[in-house]
């Protein structure tokens, strides 16, 4: 009776708004990625978007079963699973599949993915049990272990997959936490000094290491005009697409830069080209306005949150699918180099999809034991 | 004190996030709203093109791997999509076709977007040469190259390798045909038609950015054809060509089948056509003039038609009544020429006298097999065509596009589902000399004789070489006496003094065989004296070397009169080459 009433109580606290919001997000995702792979020569619709449903309802039950339990598990066991997550970088290293000139993926008999999307999540987690467990400011030895351990190695692993787009969400969501804790004045003043010198050094360290396609996107990017058969031209076919769309779109199916090819990504990266030119203006509003109330929904979350370990953690998972978000949008709107990164929810890939699912599931969770008192 | 900070932290957050998306917010208003008309106009010109990349066809051998296909390629001409202000006329007096039909061409393709409108097929060097001089008259106008067969042997073995065609509407719904641009050639008949999967490959397509004038700009991406695999047919080209000929311009099928593998050396239906009139899509005049040719070319004789088998049913319901054990080898009647029955006679074509079984095949007297049907019923007769593949269709081909003929053998479970009336027993006299109801085409009869020939394995005729190499040995479970007694029987057919087949007697090899004649009109008027559409059709089933087999041969001449003079020195052509050709290797 008792287990009842308990379960009653989880379905009032759950947080149906985000999961609204998630789901109005995702169907609209499906829907764009089967405009998008309308074939143009047959009559075959390609089952991208079969699967893609399919992976939605796979991350609805990966999603609820975060959530049914409290997370102070995750608390308890936070440093073997962030263990566990890096072993698994640095085996995909070695026996990983490679796609597309990068080696991200592992193949785990039927099933592949790529552990660096489950590692956003495993290392927010441990950055958040770290954090709560050391009282007061942060000062110099616990920062600089926890840039070794947290910002750093994660860093160079992803950076060898190479997966530069993770690599750096990575290293900035380590940032952001790691400000999140009240840090000493000197350590801050450093950082800021450090952000203004780093990159233009790093730059050409990390250039050295870039794959010929990532130097290319960012020359690109710099110079559209210089290079008009490779990347720039995708990123001028990305403005073309969203611009056409216009006021109000081309309507539902009738796009016709993203079936035609003119984006070579058009179902993954570029997926937001290919709604915004068959909704517009109006369409492509409404859809960011939906992020922007989902972000707004995970930063009042942390505030909410019980306990110190709740609010970094979820002021981190916010963080995290945010940055994807705004670098996804910045460089389909040709303001960002391409990275490479999916848009959260909407894109086209299973492991992402999944994770970011797992994200929302553990934010749920946080939001409904927000209550310390019920248990 | 902690928690402020938090605070503070997390509504900074807040407002950077809220910010941000002002951010991205006006800059989709700048794209779309504010540089909208350009971008949108930009899209639109952004032309592309969908070029296919042909497959090449995979080529189709026959046993000796001669080749019976070439691929030859063909230019046409096509206008770019989405080509406006075009001079019809100039364009019209190019390519040399009418105005009016390229107009409404144009008009009905116009919805593509990005495939090029194909106005005229089959363009040869010379065509192409003055296209490209006039090109830069008519902007969009384009030449592209795509693969078409050239049929070596023209007409010979038409029926067997088939042609290539654009896909009928049936197949545009097919799923076997998911995946295949509007404009390649696929089989429609025969070989071309009944392995096209295997032959066609993949067509590949190259994406591209085109200007106005159709000039690639860029590639935006590319997918390789790839090449369909080839077949190596069981026919025998040679044997094919002197089995046509030997018909002499009558009509009819035959089949040359090897005994021991079931592999099809010769599969004929005359008249035949040339495949190579198909190729570019046939003109109309030609199509109607092969459509409403009273001879038919158009239909595979050896498998489309079926027809009453006459007398070579004979030593199919002689192997039923010696198994079943209502004879045995030494039995014999008395022949007076004719039978009675009730008011009814049935007739034989000459009196016998006395005739034993041997004597009664050699000389084909129906009123020995009227005594033996009547004993026998037409229920065991049934079961026995049955078990030698008759009133079913062979699989040999066709199966897809055009249907393979089932025909008829009769029993009283049949008549009474079909014709809704019981069986008489004056039906059973006329199907026991393979008249009446029933009705088998070539093909089945030839598997027939394989089946007596090789005393019962069971094995399905089949077109490709070596298609019957993982088939597991099956026989029938019949007595080797009773093949042997019907064996010696189809010896004497054509060896024996008064046998009806003497004129299939050869000097080279030994030869059984046995003649049949299918009445096309109830009577026994003699065939000679018969208008041709009247006059009956002829058969001979043969094979040789009768001790050893090797060659079945199954003829069939339409309206040919007697099977044994008519029919017969067919067959014996037929396998005295397949003796010489083996010797000649």
């Amino acid at each position: 009776m008792q287990f009842l009433q308990i379960n009653r109580k989880y379905l009032k606290l759950f947080d149906w708004y985000m999961l609204l919001l998630l789901l109005a997000i995702s169907i609209i995702g499906v829907m764009t990625i089967y405009s998008a792979t309308r074939p143009i020569i047959t009559t075959i619709q390609p089952k991208y978007y079969i699967k893609q449903i399919v992976w939605i309802i796979t991350g609805l039950a990966a999603m609820v079963s975060v959530a049914v339990y409290d997370y102070s598990w995750l608390k308890k066991s936070a440093y073997i699973l962030y263990s566990m997550g890096l072993a698994m970088l640095v085996l995909v290293l070695f026996i990983g599949k490679s796609g597309m000139g990068a080696q991200r993926w592992l193949e785990l008999g039927p099933i592949s993915f790529q552990p660096s999307e489950l590692f956003r999540i495993l290392l927010i987690i441990g950055m958040s049990r770290y954090l709560s467990s050391i009282k007061g400011p942060l000062t110099k030895w616990p920062f600089l272990i926890s840039l070794a351990a947290f910002g750093l190695l994660p860093f160079m692993i992803i950076l060898k997959q190479p997966h530069l787009g993770t690599a750096l969400v990575l290293l900035a969501t380590f940032f952001f936490l790691a400000i999140a804790k009240k840090i000493e004045k000197k350590i801050l003043i450093t950082l800021i000094v450090f952000a203004l010198v780093v990159p233009p050094i790093a730059g050409k360290l990390i250039w050295r290491h870039l794959k010929d396609y990532q130097k290319n996107r960012i020359v690109a990017f710099i110079e559209p005009d210089a290079d008009p058969k490779g990347i720039g031209y995708q990123i001028e076919q990305s403005k073309i697409t969203i611009g056409s769309g216009m006021a109000t779109g081309r309507g539902y199916l009738k796009g016709t830069q993203g079936p035609l090819r003119f984006l070579p990504e058009k179902h993954t990266d570029f997926i937001f080209c290919v709604f915004a030119e068959e909704w517009g203006f109006v369409g492509s509003t409404a859809i960011i306005s939906l992020y922007l109330l989902l972000f707004v929904r995970g930063i009042t979350t942390a505030l909410k949150s019980k306990d110190e370990f709740g609010r970094y953690l979820a002021l981190g998972l916010t963080f995290m699918l945010f940055m994807y978000f705004f670098i996804n949008m910045g460089m389909v709107l040709g303001m960002m180099p391409v990275v490479g990164v999916p848009i959260p929810f909407m894109s086209y890939g299973g492991t992402t999809l999944i994770t970011n699912y797992v994200a929302i599931g553990i934010l749920i969770n946080i939001r409904m034991r927000r209550l310390a008192l019920c248990y | 004190m902690n928690k402020g900070y938090f605070e503070s932290y997390s509504s900074l957050t807040l407002y950077v996030v809220i910010i941000m998306f002002f951010v991205l917010a006006m800059r989709i208003y700048q794209l779309q709203i504010l540089k909208g008309d350009d971008y949108r106009e930009a899209a639109n010109s952004n032309k592309i093109r969908v070029i296919t990349l042909p497959a090449t066809r995979g080529i189709i051998y026959d046993r000796n791997n001669v080749p019976l296909v070439k691929n030859k390629p063909y230019y046409y001409a096509s206008l770019m999509p989405e080509t406006k202000n075009i001079d019809t006329e100039g364009l019209a007096n190019l390519l040399g076709i009418d105005e009016k039909k390229l107009i409404a061409k144009i008009k009905k393709e116009e919805a593509h977007r990005f495939k090029s409108i194909v106005l005229k097929e089959g363009l040869t060097f010379k065509d192409v040469a003055v296209i490209e001089a006039r090109r830069s008259d008519f902007p969009g106008l384009m030449v592209e190259p795509n693969i078409s067969r050239q049929y070596v042997f023209n007409n010979i073995g038409s029926h067997v390798i088939g042609y290539l065609g654009k896909m009928t509407l049936k197949q545009m719904q097919s799923a076997d045909y998911d995946n295949i641009t509007p404009e390649t050639l696929v089989g429609q008949w025969g070989a071309e038609e009944f392995f096209d999967k295997q032959l066609r490959g993949t067509t590949g397509e190259k994406i591209i950015e085109v200007d106005a004038l159709g000039r690639q700009l860029q590639l935006l991406g590319q997918t390789k054809p790839k090449m369909g695999d080839d077949i190596t047919l069981s026919i025998d080209i040679r044997l094919q060509e002197i089995a046509e000929r030997a018909f002499n311009g009558k009509s009819g099928a035959l089949l040359a089948v090897d005994t021991r593998s079931a592999e099809v050396l010769a599969l004929v239906s005359l008249p035949a056509f040339d495949p190579n009139d198909f190729v570019f899509g046939i003109d109309t005049d030609k199509w109607t003039a092969l459509y409403k040719d009273k001879r038919h070319p158009l239909i595979n004789r050896a498998l489309q038609s079926s027809y009453p088998p006459g007398s070579v049913f004979k030593p199919l319901v002689a192997i039923a009544a010696l198994e079943e054990g209502i004879i045995d080898a030494h039995s014999g009647t008395h022949c007076s020429g004719v039978m009675h029955y009730g008011n009814y006679s049935f007739g034989c074509w000459k009196s016998h006298g006395r005739v034993g079984f041997h004597r009664a095949l050699v000389e084909s007297c129906d009123v020995f097999f009227y005594e033996i049907g009547r004993i026998l019923g037409v229920d065991r007769m049934d079961k026995y065509a049955r078990l030698f593949g008759l009133g079913k269709s062979t699989g040999l081909g066709l199966r897809r596009g055009v249907d393979e003929k089932d025909g008829t053998v009769p029993s009283t479970k049949w008549k009474l589902k079909t014709l809704k009336k019981p069986w008489f027993l004056g039906e059973t006299f006329n199907a026991s000399i393979g008249q009446g109801y029933i009705s088998v085409t070539p093909a089945q009869v030839a598997l027939m004789t394989v089946m007596i020939a090789n005393e019962g394995v069971i094995r399905p005729l089949t077109l490709r070489k070596n298609g019957n190499e993982d088939d597991p040995m099956k026989k029938l479970d019949i007595r080797p006496e009773t093949f042997d007694a019907v064996k010696k029987a189809m010896y004497g057919v054509v060896n024996e003094e008064g046998g009806t087949g003497s004129a299939a007697r050869s000097s080279i090899v030994r030869i059984s065989g046995k003649t049949g004649t299918a009445q096309v009109i109830a009577g026994r008027v003699k065939s000679e004296h018969q208008k041709e559409k009247f006059r009956d059709h002829a058969w001979f089933i043969a094979y040789a070397p009768a001790e050893n087999p090797e060659i079945a041969v199954t003829v069939f001449v339409e309206h040919g009169g007697h099977g044994g003079s008519t029919a017969g020195p067919i067959a014996k052509e037929v396998i005295e080459a397949y003796i010489k050709g083996k010797a000649g290797k």
